[in-house]
């Protein structure tokens, strides 16, 4: 009797990167919830739009370059950056920015570095920054979380918004946008009002920004759950958020009035998304253990440099880019001990 | 990470980094005892199975052995004889396909059976391990055609010299058979547990081990029930049979000398350098039938399992049976047989078709069906998401190895340790992208091993080069420094001859003078030349008689090239 020739092992497998990258749009489901619910539906117009044109992108230039379609859009890794995308722009971004951004971050950053695998920058992060560079006023349009706003937009209204651009009747883009609670900070930070009067504000709950706080919750229950599900280790994380904690923390300390307190850092922008769906992406990301340590840790420094000292409110997609950078530099240069080798 | 286990043990155990726990699918085929299977019409039997020298048939076509006859000798240090393993006829020397993963074929003595199974005479048993020269052991034990039975087939002999320059201090023996399906080692230890504690003794004996550690994995509560009782029963001291954690790959050698020792076989090292000596479960039971009992190495137990055979069981086969009669014998192929393979899920390769033999080294037939080895489809680029790194036991990056075996940059591979990579087969197994990674390394080796050679070939070839070089320019020097002597010393001579003024005319005056001295000694002796101007008459008749001879022997005129021929002939 004649059998296939097979390479080991003989196994069924465990993982593939279909499942990997679904485990990632289901953790990111809870946070997705909160926003749309504070934000409104803009939200899941961009999360839609933005995996619309990463599908289709992906399967455009996979036909350019003459690349099997289907095993590639199926392993779901360009709705993760689609989705992702989606999640760090303000809810009512006109349409063509998004399909700007999305285009960019999978023609560009994804496949002219060869796909899957090969990109040496965070997709997503690029396509964002791409757009926070060159459209810095639609880019920090975001509206108020629900509880303080007095214009929640319809369905319709909101469509009509991102895809025509007319708001509705009687209201302006002044009325209905308001900065995030981590530019309103920094703004007024600079024009040198205390820390103690700015949290006077309605804009403030407990942690962070009224509404951000909880889709931060959100999204680390997220996080948790890839920890608990062994999609990602906890260096990268642990080590980003201990770090940016610590130097928060310290700063607040040296003075309280001009350094917000260490949570606030947490729980504003996007520094959990950030620190469980974005600096841990592996392709972008260290590999070995004492590496992963140290880029996470270097995120959170640079995230709180930028944040309190650089040009941009958030910096969670300058620090994971700039890290981008490092990561190979910083894998050479942490190896394992291999078994049997000195110490 | 002690897993509860029916016996208690107080040794300290050690972990290594990364492994796997897997389905172990062992119940399948420790469900009966070990049976015989049967003596096949045809037993093929590979000249090599063995690392090292190839052995050397002594046997030819025609030739009739009995079971246990050596038909071929081992040559060199490192290599093993082969035995017939049952009576018969030699009915070729011959190319067949080998169990290997190349499908290559390779130099097999074929034996067409006689049924009779009728053994040669055996060696002497050898009673009294203690009271025998050591040397006598080993030269037993190599006799036996014995091979590391775990499946790398190291000729044991030559593990059983004790370390030269580090004595061993531990005797590890190996039966944790931590790889899922294989049950062969479980069923040696539960049904023949003295005999391997009594080949345990010879070993230590050997290697001269102060204590010894018989790892089992705790899978297989019977197996270290069996063997706690017989090393009670032999007697045997400082020997402790070791409960150890089912964790894939413990055992392998390095792993687990680590867990039980907590040492680190050192990178490209053998673990003697650590004062260990490890040996498996099925060595030392082939070592106590060759030293106890003279049998050579004809026959294993091997494992057959897997939704593919229709009774999963294990058997003790006759090295050089067919794969076809032992699938028969374990009642055939069921429908869902999709791959044949020869060793285990993790480890173990798929043979093409099951004409091929089984040898020595081989412990299991795995025929997986369909849903047991689904075909992971076709592989993904590497996302670089580091599971592999997370399970690889040798603590090795593999996905900067596969980066770099698959530019072929040879020597970034190695510069990441592609050498320490045992190829268990754990980084293949959990990478999401189903990369065979294992295959990209295995390719590395094979390509650096080559690089190597070729390597050292141009170098070699440079010496031999080089040397010629400087011969001809020593030659040539010495040469000019001999005629440069011989000018100097001519241009000396007419100083130093004085006298005469023309030196050629001296040296003949000289030559005339010394010959003529000669002839006047002779003379004074009596002593006259023999020459044909002053014959005797004794020889002027003989030549005479020899003329007419040749005259009468003759016809009249030879034509000349036929004189031409007739000197030739006396020239030569």
């Amino acid at each position: 009797m004649r059998f296939p020739t097979v390479t080991s092992p003989h196994t069924e497998r465990p993982n593939s990167v279909t499942w990997t990258m679904l485990w990632v749009i289901i953790a990111l489901v809870p946070g997705s919830i909160a926003m749309i619910w504070y934000f409104g539906w803009g939200i899941l117009i961009n999360m839609l739009l933005a995996s619309l044109v990463a599908v289709a992108g992906e399967a455009a230039v996979l036909k350019l370059r003459s690349r099997p379609v289907m095993p590639a859009v199926g392993d779901l890794s360009a709705v993760v950056t689609a989705l992702l995308f989606a999640l760090a722009v303000p809810p009512l971004l006109p349409w063509w920015l998004t399909v700007l951004g999305v285009g960019f971050a999978i023609i560009v950053v994804k496949h002219m570095y060869g796909g899957i695998g090969y990109n040496p920058f965070n997709p997503a992060m690029a396509g964002y920054v791409l757009l926070l560079i060159s459209y810095p006023v639609e880019m920090t349009a975001w509206l108020p979380p629900r509880m303080i706003n007095e214009q929640v937009l319809g369905l319709g209204q909101t469509l009509s918004v991102i895809f025509t651009g007319t708001l509705p009747a009687g209201l302006d883009w002044d009325a209905i946008t308001m900065a995030t609670p981590l530019d309103t900070m920094r703004t007024q930070l600079d024009l040198n009002i205390m820390i103690s009067e700015i949290r006077l504000s309605p804009l403030w709950g407990d942690f962070g920004g009224m509404g951000w706080e909880w889709v931060g919750n959100w999204f680390l229950l997220g996080g948790l759950f890839l920890l608990y599900k062994r999609v990602i280790s906890w260096h990268i994380p642990v080590a980003m958020l201990v770090v940016l904690l610590s130097i928060a923390m310290l700063f607040h300390a040296l003075d309280q009035e001009t350094h917000p307190f260490g949570l606030f850092h947490i729980f504003s922008g996007g520094t959990l998304l950030g620190a469980f769906f974005i600096a841990t992406d592996p392709v972008s990301a260290c590999t070995t253990r004492k590496g992963q340590l140290i880029y996470g840790a270097c995120i959170g420094v640079l995230i709180f440099v930028i944040r309190t000292w650089g040009g941009y409110p958030d910096a969670v997609a300058f620090a994971v880019l700039l890290m981008n950078m490092a990561a190979p530099t910083i894998d050479y240069y942490t190896q394992p001990r291999v078994f049997g080798h000195g110490p | 990470m002690h897993y509860p286990s029916t016996h208690k043990t107080t040794h300290r155990l050690h972990r290594f980094h990364g492994g796997l726990h897997l389905p172990d699918n062992k119940a399948q085929s420790t469900g009966r005892p070990v049976r015989q299977a049967l003596v096949p019409e045809l037993l093929i039997l590979p000249l090599q199975q063995h690392i090292g020298a190839i052995a050397k048939p002594l046997v030819s076509a025609g030739d009739h052995v009995l079971k246990g006859q050596m038909i071929a000798a081992p040559q060199g240090l490192i290599s093993a004889p082969v035995h017939a393993a049952s009576s018969g006829v030699v009915v070729g020397i011959e190319d067949r396909p080998i169990p290997h993963p190349s499908g290559l074929s390779a130099p097999c003595i074929l034996i067409r059976t006689d049924g009779e199974d009728r053994w040669c005479e055996l060696p002497e048993p050898i009673g009294d391990v203690n009271a025998i020269n050591p040397d006598t052991l080993r030269a037993r034990i190599r006799d036996a055609g014995i091979v590391g039975m775990g499946g790398a087939a190291f000729p044991t002999s030559v593990k059983v010299n004790p370390g030269r320059e580090q004595p061993i201090d531990t005797l590890v023996i190996n039966g944790a058979e931590c790889e899922p399906y294989i049950t062969c080692d479980d069923m040696l230890m539960r049904e023949r547990a003295g005999r391997v504690v009594a080949g345990v003794a010879v070993l230590r004996q050997l290697v001269e081990a102060e204590k010894c550690l018989i790892g089992i994995e705790d899978n297989k509560p019977d197996a270290i029930a069996a063997m706690t009782q017989a090393v009670k029963d032999i007697g045997l001291d400082q020997t402790t049979v070791v409960t150890i954690p089912t964790h894939y790959p413990s055992g392998g050698e390095k792993q687990l000398i680590k867990v039980l020792t907590g040492l680190e076989v050192p990178s490209e090292g053998i673990p003697a350098r650590i004062g260990i000596v490890c040996h498996n479960v099925g060595t030392a039971a082939a070592v106590a039938d060759a030293v106890l009992e003279g049998k050579p190495l004809i026959s294993r137990l091997l494992t057959l399992t897997g939704q593919g055979i229709a009774e999963p069981c294990n058997l003790e086969v006759l090295v050089g049976t067919p794969v076809s009669e032992l699938i028969r014998r374990a009642g055939g192929y069921t429908n869902a047989a999709s791959r044949l393979i020869l060793g285990g899920p993790m480890m173990g390769f798929t043979l093409p078709d099951d004409q091929v033999p089984v040898t020595k080294a081989s412990n299991c037939l795995l025929v997986a069906g369909v849903g047991e080895a689904p075909d992971p489809g076709p592989a993904a680029p590497c996302i670089r998401c580091g599971e592999c790194a997370k399970v690889c036991p040798a603590n090795l990056l593999p996905q900067q190895m596969y980066w770099y075996a698959r530019a072929k940059d040879l020597e970034k591979v190695q510069e990441y340790n592609l050498f320490d990579c045992i190829e268990c087969g754990c980084c293949s197994h959990v990478c999401p992208s189903h990369i065979p990674l294992v295959q990209y390394y295995r390719y590395a080796k094979q390509e650096s091993w080559a690089l190597d050679l070729e390597k050292h070939k141009s170098e070699h070839a440079r010496h031999r080069h080089e040397a010629r070089q400087e011969r001809l320019a020593r030659l040539e020097a010495e040469k000019k420094a001999r005629l440069k002597k011989k000018k100097a010393a001519l241009k000396k001579k007419p100083t130093a001859a004085g006298t005469s003024a023309d030196p050629k005319k001296a040296a003949i005056d000289a030559a005339l003078k010394r010959a003529a001295e000669k002839k006047a000694q002779l003379a004074e002796k009596g002593v006259k030349p023999e020459n044909t101007q002053q014959l005797t008459e004794a020889q002027q008749r003989q030549v005479d008689a020899a003329d007419a001879r040749r005259k009468a022997a003759r016809p009249a005129e030879p034509p000349a090239d036929a004189a031409a021929v007739e000197t030739e002939q006396q020239d030569g």
